[in-house]
């Protein structure tokens, strides 16, 4: 898989990663839109990479492991371009680009050519969208995890009066805690959207819904775990430090479903 | 206000002038001079004014920008080409601490090892240190930007600059602004009341929509109270053992004053509280702030204790959502940030000399351009005058014969000069630029005002 665009996409996302930590060093207003305008420039290519890729294998890339951590990688490189865009925050990026350069190194040197994966019998545009969206959650998710840690360190920095040069050039408080609530709305609504389509298709291709798969169960389990953090970082008793620590423990459930469920719990989801 | 640029036009009607003028500045500034005596030779708008045309009319300068701040008062000065050399054998700026003396009525005896002066590159290069704050007492304070550029503004407004100033200012705007973009030297907080005010944008973001509280009214209480109006914080209340104070400090900061006995009662409103009371006894105590916090939902709490004696008990900070800050921590906040600001001088001054050939390659380019222009008119003095000498020699020419000698001598002087114009307009290598701009003066003997 290491086509041209392939390594276009790699490059753009760590030239970008490289100007964010410069803006985050410097403060230079041009070097933070220079490097934004990289990563979309990445998220623009990464599309392309994926399409060409799903062209080749006649399906969206979420059939073999590696092609799906890319398309996660793609979904959490936009989710953070748009809550970046949203929150008018840069400082984050170079936090959360390292995990996206990483999924796409993993997927560009590790992912068998599009003829090599095994496929599914699962298919058609509903089945598409439903695992398009179920990733888009994920990703969202693991943004709000991000934010989130983000939270816990500069609140613990600030506790202790550790005060770093570089906690000046932070989102405040107040802004992490929005940032990683907004990214967890995102996960909420994808996953309920995901999880309808999921039945839906199940139902037309089975004609009955399949009760007690495991990755049913614990995707609803995500949800509502997701769904009482969003409700409880409302609540006044539960804003800040407390919110954040639960929205970091649900992230580890949403890796649990992402993996163990689906390599070995679940007989419906052992596809990517 | 945009800052005006620089009129080509003007700069290129007199070159030979502009490239010879040279760049004089007297000034003094708070390492020199003690607060007393700053005072004595401080500028205000008027005397600026005053002292620009006064220095023009006198034929002393032909441009002139008066800067005055209340930690330096310095006059910049172009001694034009004419009298340059003259005026600075004679001592020039010498001349101009005379004036900046007398212009306040002070014997020069009185200035006497407290005024310094600079010439060309010495005084760009100082400008350019006072605009990007390295020259400041607070360094890297932004203010003095604003004021050069006050101070520029104002003098170009009224025409006491020229082509040298006009350009001289425009980079030591850019060099200010660059520094600040490209190093660290102004972006921390350097006073205590600042950091503070830093802080609670760090925890809550904007202050726009939250609340303060300060209890005392003393001088530091006040200050902090100032900052947070400043960054728009509209709700600030003031509680005071003595409710007259407490009215007066709340009237100054447009906020509310309220009695100390509703402390108590107050307490769960306030995002920031600031401490900064007499006595002996802590007046926010543990239990006091869990009462607040549990009254407002543990919604963050920042406690800024400027108390010495504590005003905060300590284990308030072991309470949820609340940061406690003493005047200490923060002192210490100010002197990391002097000593980060420290480590940026040298690339600050890695940025202004990099400014400083940029300005001498403009420098350079107009000497050059004048040299051309002088080069060009003495050889065609010297080809009319050798048609001149020669014209009998041709007389037998048919008259388009003549004129095509002519035209084709002229067309040697122009292949002559390709030559050296082209080398002369290379930007690299600036020294050896300058060098040869004075050896070909010298070589066509145009360099008659030198002694």
């Amino acid at each position: 898989m290491n086509s041209f665009l392939d390594n276009l996409v790699l490059a753009f996302y760590v030239v970008s990663l490289g100007l964010h930590i410069w803006f985050l060093y410097t403060d230079s207003r041009f070097i933070g839109r220079l490097g934004t305008l990289c990563l979309a420039g990445g998220v623009v290519a990464h599309y392309f990479a994926l399409l060409s890729r799903a062209r080749a294998m006649n399906s969206v890339p979420y059939q073999d492991f590696y092609g799906s951590l890319s398309l996660f990688a793609w979904m959490l490189a936009l989710t953070y371009l748009v809550i970046e865009r949203f929150h008018r925050q840069r400082a984050v990026a170079p936090f959360v680009l390292p995990f996206v350069i990483g999924f796409v190194a993993i997927a560009m040197f590790l992912s068998p050519e599009p003829a090599a994966v095994q496929r599914t019998v699962a298919h058609g545009p509903i089945f598409a969208l439903h695992v398009t969206i179920n990733i888009l959650a994920y990703a969202a998710f693991a943004l709000s995890f991000v934010l989130s840690l983000l939270y816990l360190a500069q609140d613990r920095w600030l506790h202790d009066r550790r005060i770093s040069s570089v906690i000046w050039r932070f989102p405040a408080l107040d802004v992490l805690e929005r940032m990683a609530r907004s990214s967890a709305i995102v996960g909420v609504c994808a996953l309920s959207i995901g999880m309808v389509l999921g039945f839906i298709w199940e139902h037309r291709l089975l004609g009955h819904y399949v009760s007690g798969d495991p990755k049913e169960i614990v995707s609803a389990v995500v949800l509502l775990v997701y769904a009482t953090y969003l409700g409880l970082s409302r609540k006044t008793a539960w804003r800040g430090a407390r919110a954040c620590r639960l929205c970091v423990a649900s992230f580890f459930l949403v890796i649990f479903s992402y993996t163990v469920v689906n390599f070995y719990w679940s007989s419906y989801h052992r596809f990517f | 206000m945009a800052t005006p640029t620089p009129s080509p036009l003007r700069a290129r009607a007199r070159p030979a002038e502009d490239a010879l003028a040279r760049i004089v500045l007297v000034g003094v500034n708070h390492r020199t001079a003690p607060v007393e005596l700053r005072e004595r030779v401080a500028f205000n708008e008027d005397d600026a004014l005053r002292a620009e045309r006064e220095l023009r009319a006198s034929k002393l300068v032909e441009e002139a920008v008066v800067i005055s701040t209340c930690n330096r008062s310095e006059v910049y000065g172009v001694v034009p080409a004419h009298s340059a050399a003259d005026a600075m054998a004679n001592g020039g700026a010498a001349a101009l601490e005379g004036f900046f003396s007398a212009f306040h009525g002070l014997t020069p005896e009185t200035l006497n090892g407290s005024v310094y002066h600079h010439e060309n590159d010495d005084a760009a290069r100082h400008l350019f240190r006072v605009a990007a704050g390295l020259d400041s007492m607070l360094l890297g304070e932004a203010e003095i930007l604003g004021q050069v550029r006050q101070a520029y503004m104002t003098a170009f407004a009224n025409g006491h600059t020229g082509p040298v100033l006009n350009r001289l200012f425009q980079n030591a705007l850019e060099i200010g602004k660059r520094v600040r973009t490209e190093t660290e030297i102004g972006t921390r907080p350097m006073s205590a009341a600042f950091a503070a005010v830093k802080l609670a944008e760090q925890i809550f973001g904007k202050l726009r929509a939250h609340r303060g509280l300060i209890l005392g009214a003393g001088t530091m209480g006040e200050q902090l109270a100032a900052h947070l109006r400043d960054r728009g914080m509209t709700r600030i209340q003031v509680a005071n053992r003595s409710l007259e104070r407490g009215l007066d400090l709340a009237n100054r900061v447009a906020g509310e004053a309220v009695a100390w006995s509703d402390l108590h009662r107050v307490l769960e409103l306030p995002d920031i509280v600031v401490a900064s009371v007499g006595g002996d006894a802590p007046v926010l105590t543990r239990v006091l702030v869990e009462e607040a916090m549990h009254a407002r939902g543990d919604r963050a709490m920042f406690v800024i204790d400027l108390g010495v004696p504590r005003n905060v008990e300590p284990g308030v900070a072991d309470v949820y959502n609340v940061f406690l800050y003493t005047i200490d921590d923060l002192t210490q906040i100010v002197e990391q940030n002097k000593d980060a600001r420290a480590k940026e001088i040298p690339r600050a001054e890695a940025l202004i000399t990099e400014q400083l050939a940029k300005f001498q390659a403009w420098q350079a380019g107009l000497r050059s351009a004048a040299l051309l222009a002088e080069l060009r008119d003495a050889l065609q003095h010297a080809r009319e005058d050798f048609l001149r000498r020669h014209a009998d020699e041709m007389k037998n020419l048919a008259p388009e014969d003549r004129e095509r000698v002519g035209r084709l001598a002229a067309e040697l002087i122009d292949t002559i000069l390709e030559q050296p114009a082209t080398r002369l307009r290379g930007e690299k290598e600036l020294r050896r630029k300058l060098e040869e701009i004075e050896a070909l003066r010298r070589l066509f003997g145009l360099d008659k005002d030198a002694p």
